[in-house]
């Protein structure tokens, strides 16, 4: 018995002074950092402040979190809006068909996310593919300004974090039973009936997890807003990363990342309050 | 009488060439309360699904009162379904089940809230409006389709195998009331269903599906009695099919012989002829059996005996290896190899002529 509790004492050392050393102090320490003063060459005065916490309520950092929640929403209902139909679509096909589809929607994310936004710029720029393909169509006569602005976050964030949606949801719209779908089509049902009524309160739990997943890190991944939004665009994500590298207001970044955590844990515990469970949001 | 239901000539297949049904014509008549039986896998739930509408024919029509309703999709289709495994929806109340089909309709809320309770009550469920599916026993459960299904008032009510599910007490209780619903309501219902002793009890006529095709359209006592196929006699009820051939026509009365040299009688029929090969059916509680001897009785050995209360069944040898079923009733103590003697009247012995 106490042998096995060494064997794995030893096994899990690794784990343990890796989450300490690289998870915890960092934690503690941007803890720390959040109560303590700066000085105006970006030095650290170690003296006791609440002060951070106040200024994260300034109207334009205010600002700044409505923004950005507004493009975190907007990117987590496009992802809801395309998931539901390509979920609904691969319903009544083959248990194969299904799986190659999520396999080429995961397919992707073995590349770097970094990249991918990348190439998103040739797609979406004024002389980009989309542009010259309207123009020389004649559907447009300006290219449209698709980047550089608030829709080219959108756009990179419902692309990057899509598969967090469609998972949870397709996962749910398979497992409708489906007798359930025809005794509905049996009492007189169409197929907009059969949605609002059957599809959406039997997958509901799954578009919660989803957007879950996709919420919270599309107010935080701020190198889709560097590369697509210009560096004009701010979303949370940005304005920690400028507080540490551009600004150099340590302390003050450091009160925005635990603000940020405590409204995160604020969503995941509302979500859990809703009966979700948190093994769904790692099921990955 | 016009069909209220008709199917003519309707074939299905779901892969390249693989008939599930084929040239199937059916009429069901209004009020009636019809059974389609099968054994799984017959293409009797198909039949139900092309009447429903939830599964298109390859080819042929079908018909709903004087509509032809074969490129119509089931959710314009006057007929209801109670499904195997009941098809509640989860996430509504027994009201909101109930009350779904008549908000498809768009009905209005009085006429909803008053439809809802009377089918309810009528399946005594009244009281139970605002529970959930989960919150309900399996006899519930299915009280709960079947009020879903009669609140639409539908032309036909198709019931899916709708009692498998529930355990023998129940199931029994819940046949005599599904019948009783029946007439009340004067509806006409189709009942799917593998299980013989179920399709005895309840129909007004039982239709007998194998291999896509009807074996036999009878009432429940002719099926029992004079089933038409071997196929049929052996899967209602307990049979002995015996193989013969006609060995002779005297007046109205028919000669067969048995592999074993055993002679049987019965009524004429104008097809026999000497030579013909037949099928002959003996119920095992048509045959006497006796400890003494009988007049023109057969002698044998009882070789099994299972003894089930109000009667015993054995299987008695006679001569060499030819078996017969034979149930026995009453208080008479049978045991392996008593020597019995059997008699078998005219009147039991059913010839079954197959083409």
């Amino acid at each position: 018995m106490k042998k096995n509790n060494l064997f794995k004492f030893i096994c899990l050392t690794p784990v343990i002074v890796y989450a300490i050393l690289l998870i915890l102090l960092p934690l503690v320490y941007i803890l720390f950092l959040s109560f303590c003063e700066s000085d105006s060459y970006g030095g650290i005065i170690y003296h006791f402040t609440l002060s951070n916490y106040f200024t994260i309520f300034d109207i334009t950092y205010v600002k700044i979190f409505l923004k950005s929640s507004l493009i975190a929403l907007s990117s987590t209902f496009l992802c809801i809006l395309i998931s539901y139909p390509f979920s609904i679509f691969l319903r009544d096909k083959s248990e194969k068909t299904r799986n190659l589809m999520i396999k080429l929607v995961m397919v992707p994310f073995l590349t770097n996310s970094l990249i991918r936004t990348y190439g998103w710029i040739v797609l979406l720029r004024k002389t980009g593919i989309i542009n010259s393909a309207l123009i020389n169509l004649n559907i447009i006569d300006h290219p449209l300004n698709l980047m550089y602005n608030n829709l080219g976050i959108v756009i990179g964030m419902t692309y990057t974090l899509l598969p967090f949606m469609i998972l949870p949801v397709s996962s749910a719209v398979f497992k409708i039973d489906q007798s359930l779908i025809e005794a509905a089509r049996d009492l007189g049902a169409g197929p907009i009936s059969i949605f609002r009524k059957i599809i959406v309160p039997e997958t509901i739990s799954g578009v919660f997890n989803g957007s879950l997943m996709v919420f919270i890190p599309a107010i935080g991944y701020f190198f889709i807003a560097d590369i697509l939004g210009g560096g004009k665009a701010m979303i949370i994500g940005n304005l920690i990363k400028n507080q540490f590298l551009t600004a150099r207001n340590w302390p003050l970044g450091s009160a925005i990342s635990i603000f940020l955590i405590i409204v995160t844990f604020g969503l995941v515990q509302i979500y859990k309050k809703l009966g979700g469970k948190l093994d769904d949001l790692g099921g990955m | 009488m016009e069909p209220i239901v008709k199917l003519e000539n309707v074939s299905k297949c779901f892969d390249e060439g693989k008939y599930v049904i084929k040239n199937l014509d059916l009429e069901i008549f209004e009020g009636e309360f019809l059974t389609i039986l099968g054994s799984s896998g017959c293409g009797k739930t198909t039949i139900l699904r092309i009447i429903s509408g939830l599964e298109h024919v390859t080819e042929g029509k079908v018909y709903i009162g004087d509509e032809d309703v074969t490129e119509v999709s089931a959710e314009k289709r006057e007929v209801n379904t109670i499904f195997q495994n009941f098809a509640l929806f989860p996430h509504m109340t027994v009201f909101e089940n109930v009350a779904f089909g008549l908000r498809m309709r768009k009905e209005k809320e009085e006429v909803i809230k008053k439809e809802v309770k009377k089918a309810l009550d009528l399946v005594e469920l009244d009281g139970f409006e605002e529970r959930y599916p989960d919150q309900l026993s399996g006899g519930q459960q299915q009280r709960v389709a079947i009020a879903r299904g009669i609140v639409m008032h539908p032309k036909v009510l198709l019931l899916d195998e709708s009692l498998c599910s529930l355990d023998l007490k129940l199931k029994r209780m819940m046949q005599i009331e599904l019948k009783k619903l029946q007439k009340k309501l004067g509806l006409t219902f189709i009942y799917v269903t593998h299980d013989q002793d179920e399709a005895l009890t309840m129909s007004d006529r039982i239709v007998i599906i194998e291999k896509g095709k009807v074996q036999q359209d009878d009432t429940p006592q002719n099926i029992y009695q004079y089933p038409k196929t071997a196929f049929v006699a052996d899967f209602i009820g307990e049979s002995n099919l015996i193989k013969a051939e006609i060995t002779g026509i005297k007046g109205n009365t028919i000669h067969v012989k048995t592999k074993n040299k055993i002679t049987l009688i019965f009524d004429k029929d104008e097809k026999d002829k000497v030579g013909n090969k037949i099928s002959i059916m003996i119920r095992p509680e048509n045959i006497k059996i006796s400890k003494s001897a009988l007049q023109d009785g057969l002698k044998g050995e009882v070789k099994e005996v299972i003894y089930d209360g109000v009667i015993t069944k054995l299987v008695v040898g006679v001569g060499n290896a030819f078996k017969l079923k034979v149930t026995a009733k009453g208080n008479v103590l049978f045991n392996v190899s008593d020597e019995v003697y059997l008699k078998i009247d005219k009147g039991s012995v059913i010839p079954i002529r197959e083409k």
